[in-house]
């Protein structure tokens, strides 16, 4: 049903999995992802548009047409075999059905560094 | 028979010059007022409304606008609201207050208290406005408890011109031009219709508070304000979303508790006039504020809080000339007139005529004075009025009708025409508006190096 991430030799050993997602499904993403053995991730307030459609707002007779609607974006850093289980987990908890549910990009990590113990790549993340 | 002569100094009916004339002749016919004593109830009072009607201003009025303002100039306005304040304190307590209500002559008050001169020989005597006049109102409180009084009415009015102005006048050209403004309209206006000798005043026309003296006043000359400074940039088509409505709710709402003070202030005692005014102006809001509610549901489908509050603002304006004469019932009238015309004004009317009236000054309190002050003299109850020296009072009719007009269209020419001249003659020597660089970066920065979080 997902598409799935094939492992490609050229592959980095880790991935960046940054979603944009509801800002109220971000709970259950947490808990698929703590499920999931992931440690630690980023999330950020944002606002964006897709085609879901903003709302009007009116004061005293001046209408703004607001495009804008409040997300919330999570960014993960993974071992790339993880990365497939991530996504699924990702899409299967923060979807809703309904126009807006967002979307999830994998990106490549070059290197990661553990700043308290100066570890590196894979035994940072 | 004692007759309440702690009537507004306000209501003082019509004596035709002929009369008036005979009457200086035949002397203290209104001598035979008894000398009062300082009344402990009524100077309580009068204390506690002095302290409201400032609460108004800092910090009603000014969160309010703040409020309703974008984000980048919520500082600026906020300190529009507070240096206003100070500025007219010190403009009243030099000049301000002897041009408003010494006796002089019809148009304008004297200079026996300038510098408050003669406050420190009269300190713990009770008050007598326009003392050797044929129309002394002889008070039971200190005069600098009136002068205070009046006082934090010279605050609000120019403070509300602000909503005009909101996010591009100059601080500086604010300054100035807030200060002659208080001398040359709010301090004449006041004279003629609320000291002993004014014309307007003479005529018969009744404000009990303030809709001609405060609110057309404030009104109109914002509206002068709007035409020469010009629309914001951006206006009609950039995003001018308030950026806390929060805020101006907080404001709103302290602008109708220390309302009580305003109106039911204004009876200059505490007793049943105070009790009467105060009933009326909480009626008479909360019938504005549905009105304001009820109509915005209908016309656009949501009815909103920026509505309801204002709403109630527009009522508090329109019971103002009205809250000493008229009683409960036509309050209602009253309330839901404002709200709902008010709202047509600040919505349609503005946008039909396509001024910048960024926060509806001349469409809240013009308007809504306008409204006050003409179903005042519909409304107005004969005993509310009434005085010693006119036991049968103003009661509403045609002729009061009329003579609320002449008092309305006083007040709009001579504060709308004065206002201009001040705002050329500031322009001219300053130049009013920020550029159009510092009216886009905000005025927060720009003109106080400060910014809000």
């Amino acid at each position: 049903m997902w598409p799935r991430l094939r492992n490609r030799e050229e592959d980095g050993p880790m991935k960046m999995i940054m979603a944009v997602i509801k800002p109220f499904k971000l709970d259950d993403v947490r808990e698929a992802l703590t499920a999931l053995g992931v440690q630690g991730l980023t999330v950020t307030e944002v606002k964006g548009f897709g085609r879901q459609k903003g709302q009007t707002e009116i004061y005293r007779g001046a209408e703004y047409q607001v495009s804008f609607l409040s997300k919330v974006k999570i960014e993960v850093a993974v071992p790339s075999d993880l990365a497939e289980a991530v996504v699924e987990a990702i899409s299967r908890s923060a979807v809703t059905g309904k126009i807006g549910d967002g979307k999830i990009f994998v990106l490549d990590i070059d290197r990661a560094v553990r700043i308290r113990t100066g570890e590196t790549d894979a035994a940072a993340l | 028979m004692m007759i309440d002569r702690s009537a507004a100094r306000i209501c003082r009916p019509a004596l035709p010059a002929a009369v008036a004339a005979f009457m200086l002749i035949a002397a203290p016919a209104f001598a035979d007022d008894a000398p009062t004593k300082i009344d402990s109830g009524d100077t309580a009072w009068m204390l506690t409304s002095t302290a409201l009607v400032l609460m108004m201003t800092i910090p009603g009025l000014a969160l309010f606008y703040g409020g309703m303002v974008r984000k980048k100039n919520v500082l600026a306005t906020l300190m529009q609201s507070f240096t206003i304040c100070c500025l007219v304190t010190i403009v009243w307590a030099v000049a301000g207050y002897s041009l408003a209500f010494t006796n002089g002559n019809p148009y304008i008050g004297d200079l026996s208290r300038f510098m408050l001169n003669g406050l420190g020989e009269t300190w713990d005597k009770p008050f007598t406005l326009g003392a050797g006049s044929d129309n002394a109102s002889p008070f039971t409180i200190p005069e600098t408890v009136y002068m205070m009084f009046q006082m934090t009415f010279a605050i609000i009015t120019p403070a509300l011109i602000a909503g005009a102005f909101a996010d591009r006048m100059k601080f500086s050209a604010m300054v100035i031009f807030m200060v002659l403004w208080s001398l040359l309209v709010y301090s004449p206006i006041a004279h003629w219709v609320w000291s002993a000798t004014g014309w307007v005043g003479a005529l018969g026309v009744i404000d009990f508070a303030g809709g001609t003296v405060v609110h057309i006043n404030a009104g109109i000359a914002g509206l002068m304000c709007a035409l020469m400074l010009g629309k914001r940039v951006g206006y009609g088509h950039d995003n001018m979303a308030p950026y806390n409505v929060g805020y101006a709710v907080i404001g709103a709402s302290l602008l109708w508790v220390g309302w009580f003070g305003f109106n039911a202030g204004s009876a200059v005692s505490s007793g049943g006039r105070a009790g009467m005014a105060m009933a009326v102006t909480q009626i008479a809001t909360a019938a504005a504020a549905l009105g304001w509610m009820f109509a915005e549901w209908a016309a656009k489908g949501k009815p909103s809080v920026l509505g309801a509050i204002s709403g109630a603002v527009a009522g508090l304006v329109a019971i103002t000339p009205a809250s000493g004469f008229v009683l409960p019932g036509p309050s209602i009238i009253i309330g839901v007139a404002a709200g709902v015309i008010c709202f047509w004004a600040a919505t349609s009317l503005k946008h039909m005529m396509g001024y910048d009236d960024s926060l509806d000054a001349f469409g809240v309190h013009c308007i809504g004075g306008i409204i006050g002050a003409l179903l005042t003299g519909v409304f107005s109850y004969g005993p509310l009025s009434a005085t010693s020296s006119s036991p049968q009072g103003s009661p509403g009719g045609l002729h009061q009708l009329e003579l609320q007009g002449i008092g309305v269209i006083s007040t709009l020419v001579y504060s709308g025409l004065m206002s201009l001249v001040i705002l050329k003659i500031v322009d001219l020597v300053i130049g009013l508006r920020v550029t159009q660089e510092e009216e886009v970066e905000g005025l927060d920065v720009v003109l106080h190096g400060e910014r809000l979080g």
